[in-house]
């Protein structure tokens, strides 16, 4: 279970990015995070990993309130997260092969466990044939797919995408959006923001829209008109 | 656990020694701009062995002599010279007899029939036995002076050289000290800018690599596992910079030498490179994989923070 408790992020008084968020995500759960760009969802996100913390409020994370971690304690939070971004954020000087080897390694992960999950991993984003190459000689689409293989291959608790199809076209993205159905039903809480109201439309998920740093609808088997 | 730090040990080598090899373009700026701060480094250490060597040997030119009065018992000028052996100013202390003056100076005059003559007219020997007196350090002969002119002896003496050299002495002595202090200042502020322009260069390559580095952040790795291949390409460098730095230099300094030589007489700088060999591989070593290493994780730090 993920907790939002009273957050707001405050950069100056005149930039409030959330203002006074309270969100329960239950395990296992399947939410879009939706609303135009700067209502702030990935804020929002980027709370949930540690990458900034809070002005105020608190975040729950299993029993873990994470405001709570050291700079040494955050990586153990992220080993148990796994996250996809927009623009990838893959390692440019290593294979598709080592990217996704790089979670486990970091992880601590056995050599034999490494060499047994990765090449699943591999097979379940469709990436089999590309193992030995680097992420320039790719598209899009297959980056954005390396990139959820990294999230999933230490098989996290919660998988956060961050705008995950916007930089891919119609087909990439269904396959992408596919893809982390297939993670949720395996049993792990999904939390995907997005602007597309095409694709929250057609999940019929939970749907929770923001705006300007708030909150304002929560609907279960949303819909996302605007 | 202890496997576990093994495990982990192992993938930042195999990490490291793979993006050594990747970014070889960069791995090659990087050595090459090394390459040139050791070899300065270097040339700077091997110059001021050169200079010190001069200097020390103009040093060592400078003595003083104390003569003594003609009936002088030579018992008298030996206590003298113990004593003067036992003052910490005092390298060493040499005793020229009134027979061993004369020899010399007949020996130094043996083709001038008109000075020989002379002496032989004078009967007996009109020469003063002396010490000759080299001190540690050129400002010491002042002191040394003053001793005796001060001591119990002083009755004895006749005359102490210093006075009449001491102007030169003096001279000299504020030159050596004037070329020394520059020189090292010289050598400081050469070395501080070479280290500084190849830890910019290094800053550079973190600063292209700082997305990678969040990145890792950003999927669960700790921070001494982002360092560490780092450290391992710092150390590849430092060694790869301080090889190829010998192997420049080794020819170099065969070739310069006799020039030095030359101009230089009891200075052979490939018999002291070649004696020093080790010392100085290993200090360019050491230099290099530090300056690696230390630039390295200076110019991480602000990327880690995620």
């Amino acid at each position: 279970m993920i907790h939002f408790k009273n957050i707001s992020k405050i950069y100056s008084p005149h930039m409030v990015a959330l203002e006074n968020v309270n969100l329960i995500i239950k395990s296992k759960e399947f939410i879009s995070l939706v609303g135009s760009s700067g209502a702030g969802k990935s804020t929002l996100l980027r709370l949930l990993i540690g990458e900034e913390p809070p002005t105020m409020g608190e975040i729950i994370v299993g029993d873990v309130s994470i405001n709570s971690l050291s700079h040494q304690e955050l990586p153990y939070l992220r080993r148990k997260i796994g996250t996809v971004f927009q623009d990838y954020k893959l390692l440019a000087t290593k294979t598709v092969y080592e990217n996704i080897a790089f979670a486990m390694e970091v992880a601590g992960k056995h050599d034999l466990e490494i060499m047994e999950d990765v090449p699943q991993v591999l097979s379940l984003v469709g990436l089999e044939g590309k193992a030995g190459q680097f992420p320039h000689q790719l598209s899009g689409g297959e980056r954005q797919r390396v990139a959820i293989g990294r999230a999933l291959v230490h098989r996290p608790d919660i998988l956060v995408a961050d705008e995950p199809t916007g930089n891919l076209d119609p087909v990439n993205t269904w396959e992408v959006i596919n893809l982390l159905l297939k993670i949720n039903e395996l049993g792990a809480t999904v939390i995907l923001a997005t602007h597309d109201n095409n694709i929250v439309n057609n999940l019929e998920r939970r749907v929770v829209l923001m705006d300007k740093g708030r909150i304002i609808k929560d609907d279960e088997k949303g819909k996302y008109l605007i | 656990m202890k496997e576990k730090i093994l495990t982990a040990l192992k993938r930042v080598i195999k990490s490291g020694l793979n993006s050594f090899w990747r970014n070889r373009w960069i791995s090659t700026a990087t050595i090459g701009v090394m390459v040139i701060t050791l070899g300065l480094i270097t040339g700077l250490f091997l110059i001021s062995v050169v200079a010190g060597s001069i200097l020390s040997d103009l040093e060592d030119k400078v003595d003083i002599s104390v003569y003594f009065k003609l009936e002088t018992p030579a018992s008298d000028i030996l206590k003298i010279k113990s004593e003067l052996e036992g003052l910490s100013d005092v390298k060493g202390v040499e005793y020229v007899s009134r027979e061993e003056a004369l020899a010399k100076f007949q020996e130094g005059h043996q083709n001038n029939p008109l000075i020989i003559k002379s002496l032989e007219e004078l009967g007996g020997n009109p020469l003063e036995a002396s010490l000759n007196i080299r001190a540690k350090v050129i400002d010491d002969y002042e002191s040394v002076a003053s001793f005796l002119e001060s001591s119990r002896f002083a009755g004895l003496v006749d005359t102490v050289n210093y006075r009449q050299n001491q102007k030169v002495i003096e001279k000299l002595s504020s030159i050596l000290a004037t070329v020394r202090r520059s020189g090292l200042a010289a050598i400081l502020v050469l070395a501080i800018v070479a280290v500084l322009v190849t830890f910019n260069t290094i800053r550079i390559t973190i600063y292209s690599l700082r997305e990678e580095i969040g990145v890792m952040r950003l999927v669960g790795a700790s921070n001494w596992y982002i360092r560490g291949p780092f450290i391992v390409e710092g150390i590849l460098h430092g060694l790869a910079a301080s090889l190829l730095t010998t192997i420049i230099f080794y020819p170099s300094v065969l070739f310069v030498s006799p020039k030095v030589s030359a101009f230089l007489s009891g200075i052979d700088l490939a018999v002291y490179f070649k004696n020093n060999f080790f010392q100085i591989f290993l200090l360019q070593t050491l230099v290099g994989v530090a300056l690696g290493v230390i630039s390295s994780l200076i110019a991480m730090r602000r990327y880690l923070k995620i």
